[in-house]
């Protein structure tokens, strides 16, 4: 301020001491947001996933007080209808994408050898335009006043099946908000998954053949070849829900001869997919925290590679069977039978792969190691389920009951979740140079166990005895209160168990042990830099000649690359 | 928290991966592939279900020249890329705003087509299915052509001004490439609207 004319040493020093916080506060945000360095958007990509997971968390606990009684009036239908809507959109685009991107980013460079991502500008760019698409999402709370009068969220439900979505039968802007979200994370998540391909392709050190890729960059480059064909679909589907709502044209307006089963067909070529797109970074992970844990290298890389390929391959085949209920006719219903059941071979072939890497193995039981374990179980019985469902007259019983809430929650929470949070306990160190508390990751663990089991065991039950999926509220002698009741005291425990987390988080970071590189004794590079990495990630490009560089490293007179 | 990091290193013979520039439009062009499938589908799906008119078959007409000129730009575009990299950068620009002319006549083109249409046979987006199928199949690609024009005004004004060389011959192959996605997908729309949907 007062740089031109010199100050006596007194006014000085206040001067500072009263600036000086202040500036240091300015420039660490101006660094974070105009920053291009991957591990920090991977990392702004987590924490903005973080406060969606705990906003659609809220959004969840809410639904399961108001189903937990029958005839209860905690909330109001309306209010039901916008929960379970933002609910599914947020955990979906807004929690699912960017976590799995946000690992993606932060992983992807450091285990290929390489200092950043192929477009870091790009990369700034995607992650602020799904950020952007997310603040979008959560202003129609405010914003999006129309007909009604009153601002409300959007209530289509996550797939706004048409024609709910026409302008007769939601007015206001609640489903303009809605479409421009989902653009808006579309732009994002193909920006994000170009670059990882792109980096994945192009940046690998010197050595790293694709046959030496950790898995985890090989799933992340499936996930994102499967962006490109599955979330360009629903960008073009939200191109033309917007001229039907602002300009009047007729793709999904039934009374002038448009299709609501052709948006069912649009959505679902990328809700198929989309499942894939994120459980397979829970694979990835799976793939890296296994073998350190298991003291093992990964039993089948190939047969993984292969699996993962066919798995991309396959799910764009499958996505009728969320449409059975429709009546596609025999022809279209036997073949998204047959696709759907073969895509459980891929899957099978890695669940057996992991099994063999454990098999014979000396196992740690680190926290990371014990969601690891959790995801093997739940993921194997929400394929199980998923297995039923894609039998068409099954689904035409169990269609839209709880049955399929449960099964895909088994997926989600059991599979994908399970998988995130060991992932932080396995990468925690590395993004944050501290140790996560294995002690209070134990209890999260068995905390979070038993309320996941609580919840989505017993929600099949409801679901088999006729309770639709979206009711606000039931009547008493449905014989279903028992069954709320249970699922939703699980809802409890997983909230108490993610507190825990986010706790154990926080105050590792300031009091946690250091971790120093290393701390697992793993074998992929992104255990040779530092915790956390410099910003140019390697001071010498390193060059590898095997899958474990690092225990080539370490064991000079045993390398893996005399076996490879 | 550094200690110092161990870095393998192994000495590897020449290692070599490809043009991330290329492999970046590779992946766009693919995303781009499948929003065009989509239109491309609902186009199809749609077609001849309308209960009121106009048809494609009554105010269609086929646009051969303009096509011819998009078309063709794909070849120029290409000399432009061949001279820069002869480091040829006068005949470059020649090229270049040859490709900018064909591009701008394929859109004076579809700027006339639309006028017809809305004018004189009252087709808007919103009279009827092949209305709304048709204009945002071909506006979707139209607007595809400006954003490739801008972008090749833009080489065409580096070209002239010196500033582009043959240094940059990585970054106009790029630049091509999506030209020629852009006409390849004028391939398939010309066939469906033009030909299997009249
Ligand atoms: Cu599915």
């Amino acid at each position: 301020m007062a740089a031109d004319a010199p100050v006596p040493a007194e006014t000085a020093q206040t001067a500072t001491t009263h600036s000086a916080p202040r500036r240091l506060v300015l420039d660490i945000l101006n660094d974070w947001v105009t920053t291009v360095d991957h591990k920090k958007i991977g990392l702004m990509y987590i924490g903005y996933a973080l406060v969606f997971l705990v906003v659609a968390g809220i959004q969840a606990l809410l639904m399961r007080i108001q189903l937990s009684l029958p005839n209860n009036d905690f909330v109001s239908p309306q209010a039901f209808n916008s929960l379970f809507t933002m609910h599914g959109t947020t955990m979906v685009f807004f929690v699912g994408m960017p976590i799995l991107f946000g690992f993606g980013n932060y992983l992807v460079p450091l285990m290929i050898g390489a200092r950043d991502m192929a477009f870091p500008r790009l990369n700034a760019f995607s992650f602020w335009i799904s950020a952007f698409g997310g603040i979008l999402l959560y202003f129609s709370y405010f914003g999006a006043s129309g007909l009604y009068g009153a601002g409300s969220a959007p209530d289509v439900g996550w797939f706004a099946y048409a024609p709910l979505t026409a302008r007769v039968f939601s007015p206001g802007h609640s489903t303009d908000y809605w479409t421009l979200a989902i653009l808006l994370s579309g732009i994002g998540s193909i920006g994000t998954a170009l670059n990882i391909v792109a980096t994945t392709i192009c940046m690998r050190c010197p050595g790293m053949k694709l046959s030496r890729m950790p898995l985890l960059v090989w799933l992340y480059l499936v996930t994102s070849s499967l962006v490109f064909v599955a979330v360009s679909p629903l960008t073009a589907a939200q191109i033309m829900l917007m001229l039907d709502r602002y300009i009047g044209s007729h793709f999904f307006d039934t009374q002038a001869g448009g299709s609501a089963v052709l948006w069912m067909h649009f959505f679902w070529i990328f809700g198929h997919p989309e499942v894939y797109i994120l459980i397979l970074p829970a694979f990835a992970f799976a793939n890296e925290i296994i073998p350190v844990f298991s003291r093992k290298a990964i039993f089948g890389y190939a047969a993984m590679v292969a699996a993962s390929v066919g798995i991309g391959f396959i799910s764009l085949s499958v996505w009728a069977h969320h449409m059975f209920t429709v009546g596609l006719g025999a022809g279209a219903n036997t073949f998204f039978v047959l696709a759907t059941m073969i895509i459980s071979v891929p899957t099978g072939i890695k669940l057996f792969n992991w099994l063999a890497t454990l098999w014979g193995g000396k196992i740690h039981f680190t926290a990371s190691m014990m969601f690891a374990i959790g995801f093997l179980f739940q993921f194997l019985i929400a394929g199980l389920t998923g297995v039923m469902l894609s039998i068409a007259p099954f689904d035409w019983q169990l269609g839209n009951s709880y049955f399929v809430v449960a099964h895909f929650h088994y997926v989600l929470v059991g599979g994908i979740l399970f998988m995130i949070f060991s992932a932080f306990y396995y990468w925690f160190p590395k993004m944050s140079g501290k140790m996560l508390s294995e002690k209070l990751g134990k209890w999260h663990f068995w905390i979070f166990l038993i309320g996941f089991h609580l919840t989505f065991d017993f929600m099949h039950v409801p679901g088999m005895l006729g309770m639709p999926r979206r009711i606000y509220t039931y009547e008493a002698d449905r014989g279903w209160m028992i069954w709320n009741m249970i699922i939703s005291s699980g809802a409890i425990f997983q909230a108490a168990g993610t507190l825990l987390f986010v706790y154990n988080m926080i105050w590792s970071y300031f009091k946690g042990p250091v971790a120093g590189p290393d701390p697992w004794d793993a074998w992929t590079l992104e255990w040779s830099t530092p915790s956390p990495p410099p910003a140019y990630n390697f001071a010498e490009i390193p060059s590898v000649a095997s899958r474990r560089p690092l225990w080539d490293l370490k064991h000079p007179e045993d390398p893996d690359s005399n076996y490879e | 928290m550094s200690e110092a990091a161990v870095i393998p290193n192994v000495t590897t013979p020449e290692w070599e991966l490809p043009s991330r520039g290329v492999v970046g439009m590779v992946c766009l062009i693919v995303a781009e592939a499948a929003i065009f499938t989509i239109f491309v589908v609902a186009y199809l799906y749609y077609v001849g279900k309308d209960r009121s008119g106009p048809t494609p078959r009554e105010v269609l007409d086929l646009p051969i020249f303009t096509s011819v000129c998009l078309l063709s730009s794909s070849l120029t575009v290409h000399f432009a890329v061949a001279a820069l990299h002869q480091a040829r950068r006068g005949l470059c620009s020649l090229w270049l705003a040859a490709t900018v002319l064909l591009g701008g006549i394929f859109l004076g083109g579809t700027a006339h087509e639309w006028y017809k249409l809305i004018v004189h046979d009252g087709l808007t987006i919103q009279t009827n299915l092949f209305g709304t199928t048709f204009y945002s199949l071909v506006g979707l690609h139209a607007s595809h052509v400006i954003i490739g024009l801008i972008m090749l005004s833009l080489a065409l004004i580096f070209s002239l001004n010196g500033s582009m060389t043959a240094k940059h011959t990585g970054r106009l192959e790029v630049l091509s490439l999506y030209w020629h996605f852009v006409d390849a997908v004028w391939v398939v729309v010309f066939t469906v609207v033009y030909i299997l949907g009249r």
